[in-house]
């Protein structure tokens, strides 16, 4: 299928995505340096909080302003992507896109609307049935709903580590997203191509019960490269236990890209 | 200090001429095909037109869009979604500021530079002669190619009315920047652009009498029809596909049944059909004329004393005459033949983008659309990008692209039923012309 017209954007011109007020949390340097800000885009039933937890801070403490914003209410693919290039593009300079989860799929998107200065998709959820047989290998019962219409349910063990201490506290704040929504999210018409050219880094661990490491190849693949791995870490890579070795190892990446 | 200055070879950087919205996009889409750019700009600070400081700006005090929001922004950079539908000047100049600043073009501009000479070199580069506005000596770089981004809406188009026997005060609609200016004076308005109709607008809440001039009958469109922007619903017309026959059917109809029939307010009836000219787009207009407080007169056909003679042998006194008659294309830094400009001073550019016969040359934003301006000047710009990249990196493709380009029909891209008047020589349809775009672009795209 081809991706709908880039240049003719009769969706916007006609019916312009409604404007909400954006929950959008942020850590930013002191003083602020030459380094360009990170946007964090968090996967369905999450929010901006899950960032705010420990990636967000460590990000601003390495030098990057960092925010993240959550998914609104009553949302839909093309708001949540709207409402990702609308937090970029209110940023002073050209931002870095983070997206965990589906959340990087709907980076994905934003990378075809917004010339980023770089991107990540962490733990990302690839589009389409694949995502599904990963979900109902790992949780039948979560699952299934969704395949006849209801909202799927994640559950705790599947995205974070079994040892987690504050894992039932996470848990309970996830918000449960319409399966409309997933649908949308998944099934979508892939996105086209990021404009701008923007270094693409894959981030996941082998041990994700949401996102099966094939998928993550293909996913680097589609960028040209292979995915950076960090064994034993659950799908929530930013809320598990060693949360520090990605986001370290992510703004590694991100300052060489940079300087390149 | 010597005749012929040194020549500084540039080397593969592109030069942008202009930092105004098109400029922009210019230097941000080059630098993102991995050129070098250097863009000059005589003023002080980004934002052309729309920074109404700059001596040629065509902005007044209460300029307001006239295309929508969605339909104006960069597709590439969306304005926050919680401004109005037809922002103020001053948000404009705000968000392309924002734009130079997202992208650091700043560090690619050379302010209060001006341009006052490009000439080919014989191998597809060129020479550029700049020259600081302060005064002081010229410099001469050469460049691999030059995208002008000058703007179009700046050089006055005279009023061809001898003025020399008249007693009264005659401007320009560009020196008319604050209704202060027609504060208590009987003002004659000259035009039935956008321009035109604005001030007309404004005299009617300003000034002691007012007379609107036009020289035909226009299809002025109101701001917002069924409980939205004009130009939203016309490009749900467009989406669906309808014919223009029906278009223009559902245009007469709609503003039958809400604005009525203009003639009954003096006006002379619209010598073509909808669509057949530049929109003009004033919701205001006819709720003046409804008050009396503009009345509609004829052509202007002569000025002498404190006499204006119109095309019915009517006879008016105003203090003060503002000819809104628009402007013309202007290229003084090159020799006309590089973009083909004939003797009414016409440049004739493929896409009115590319020089015909010199591919490093190119201009952005020389293009009047029924949408904003900025999502056509962000795609020709890509466009540009593109080809002088395909040129370095696959000269036979590039060839390729050329001989298509050169065959594809005027139809597909320019307007050919319109009035004709200088004031359409670049009128496109915005849908058209970036469908066009669109398959050159897909044409260059890397194999
Ligand atoms: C009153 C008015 C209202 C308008 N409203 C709309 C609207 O609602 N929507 C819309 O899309 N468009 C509108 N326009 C059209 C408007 O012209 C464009 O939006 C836009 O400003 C054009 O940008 P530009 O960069 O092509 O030209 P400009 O903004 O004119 O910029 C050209 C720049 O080039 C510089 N320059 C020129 N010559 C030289 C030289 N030799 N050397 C160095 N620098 C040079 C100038 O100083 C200037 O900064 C309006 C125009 C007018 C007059
Ligand atoms: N609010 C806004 O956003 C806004 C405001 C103003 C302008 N603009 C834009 O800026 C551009 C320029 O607009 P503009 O209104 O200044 O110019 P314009 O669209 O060229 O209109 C000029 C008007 O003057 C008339 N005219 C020209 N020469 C004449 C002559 N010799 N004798 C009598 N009448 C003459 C034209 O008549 P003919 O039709 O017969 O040629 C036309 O009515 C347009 O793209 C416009 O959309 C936007």
């Amino acid at each position: 299928m081809r991706a709908s017209s880039q240049v003719l954007r009769f969706a916007d011109w006609t019916s312009p995505v409604p404007p909400v007020a954006r929950e959008v949390l942020s850590a930013v340097p002191e003083p602020a340096g030459d380094q360009p800000p990170v946007l964090f885009v968090p996967g369905l039933g999450h929010g901006a909080w899950a960032f705010a937890e420990h990636w967000l801070g460590h990000t601003a403490a390495r030098g990057f302003a960092a925010y993240s914003v959550s998914p609104r209410a009553d949302g839909s693919l093309r708001a949540y992507v709207h409402d990702v290039v609308q937090v970029a593009a209110s940023l002073p300079r050209q931002a870095v896109l983070l997206g965990h989860g589906a959340g990087a799929l709907v980076v994905a998107h934003a990378l075809a609307r917004y010339p980023a200065r770089a991107a990540v998709l962490a733990s990302p959820v690839p589009e389409g049935w694949s995502a599904l047989g990963a979900a109902l290998r790992t949780n039948p019962f979560g699952t299934l709903p969704a395949l006849f219409g209801a909202a799927p349910r994640l559950s705790r063990r599947q995205l974070f580590g079994a040892g987690q201490a504050a894992a039932a506290a996470h848990h309970a704040r996830l918000v449960p997203t319409p399966a409309r929504v997933y649908r949308q999210v998944l099934f979508a018409t892939p996105p086209a191509a990021p404009v701008g050219d923007p270094p693409v880094l894959v981030v996941g661990s082998p041990d994700d019960r949401v996102v099966p490491r094939k998928a993550l190849d293909r996913t680097a693949a589609r960028h040209g490269g292979a995915p950076l791995l960090f064994p034993g870490m659950a799908h929530d890579l930013m809320l598990d236990e060693s949360w520090p070795e990605p986001i370290d190892a992510i703004l590694d990446w991100l300052t060489k890209e940079l300087a390149a | 200090m010597p005749d012929t200055p040194d020549i500084a070879d540039r080397h593969d950087a592109v030069c942008v001429i202009g930092a105004g919205g098109s400029g922009l996009a210019a230097i941000k889409n080059l630098r993102e095909q991995g050129f070098a750019v250097d863009c000059y700009e005589r003023e002080t600070s980004v934002g052309g037109a729309w920074n109404w400081r700059h001596d040629r700006s065509p902005v007044y005090a209460s300029t307001h869009l006239i295309s929508s929001r969605p339909l104006t922004e960069f597709p590439d950079f969306p304005m926050p979604d919680d401004w109005p539908d037809y922002p103020h000047h001053s948000k404009l100049l705000s968000y392309l500021e924002r734009y130079a600043q997202h992208f650091g073009l700043g560090d690619s501009i050379w302010f209060g530079t001006e341009v006052v000479a490009v000439s080919p070199v014989g191998d597809g580069r060129w020479d550029v002669t700049t020259r600081s506005t302060g005064g002081g000596a010229e410099r001469v770089q050469r460049y691999a190619a030059v995208v002008v981004a000058n703007g179009h809406n700046w050089f006055p188009k005279p009023l061809p009315v001898d003025t020399a026997k008249y007693r009264g005060q005659v401007i320009h609609a560009s020196a008319y920047k604050d209704p202060a200016q027609l504060r208590g004076r009987k003002v004659l308005v000259v035009g039935g652009g956008n321009t035109g109709c604005d001030i007309a607008v404004e005299a009617a809440q300003q000034a002691s009498t007012v007379w609107h001039s036009t020289r035909r009958g226009y299809w002025y469109a109101p701001k917002y029809v069924f409980g939205r922007p004009a130009d939203q619903v016309n490009d749900k017309m467009l989406q669906l596909r309808l014919p223009l026959r029906l278009r223009q059917w559902i245009f007469r109809r709609t503003l039958r049944l809400t604005v009525g029939d203009l003639t009954r307010y003096g006006l002379p009836a619209p010598d073509h059909r909808p669509y057949e000219s530049h929109p003009v787009v004033n919701s205001q207009l006819v709720y003046y004329l409804g008050h009396g407080r503009i009345t509609p007169v004829p052509d202007v056909t002569r000025l002498e004393g404190t006499v204006v003679e119109l095309a019915d042998g009517r006879r008016v006194e105003p203090d003060l005459v503002i000819t809104a008659t628009g402007y013309l294309p202007r290229f003084e830094f090159l020799a006309p033949e590089l973009l083909d400009i004939d003797a009414d001073g016409k440049p004739d550019l493929h896409l009115h983008a590319f020089a015909r016969k010199h591919p490093t040359l190119a201009v952005i934003g020389l293009v009047q659309a029924d949408a904003g301006l900025f999502p056509l000047a962000h795609w020709q710009s890509v466009a540009v990008a593109r080809w002088l990249r395909l040129r370095l990196s696959d000269p036979v493709r590039a060839a390729a692209v050329q001989q298509r380009e050169s065959a594809r029909p005027l139809r597909s891209w320019t307007r050919l039923r319109v009035v004709p008047s200088s004031r359409h020589w670049f009128e496109v349809s915005h849908t058209h012309y970036l469908r066009t775009l669109e398959d050159l672009l897909h044409q260059m795209e890397p194999a």
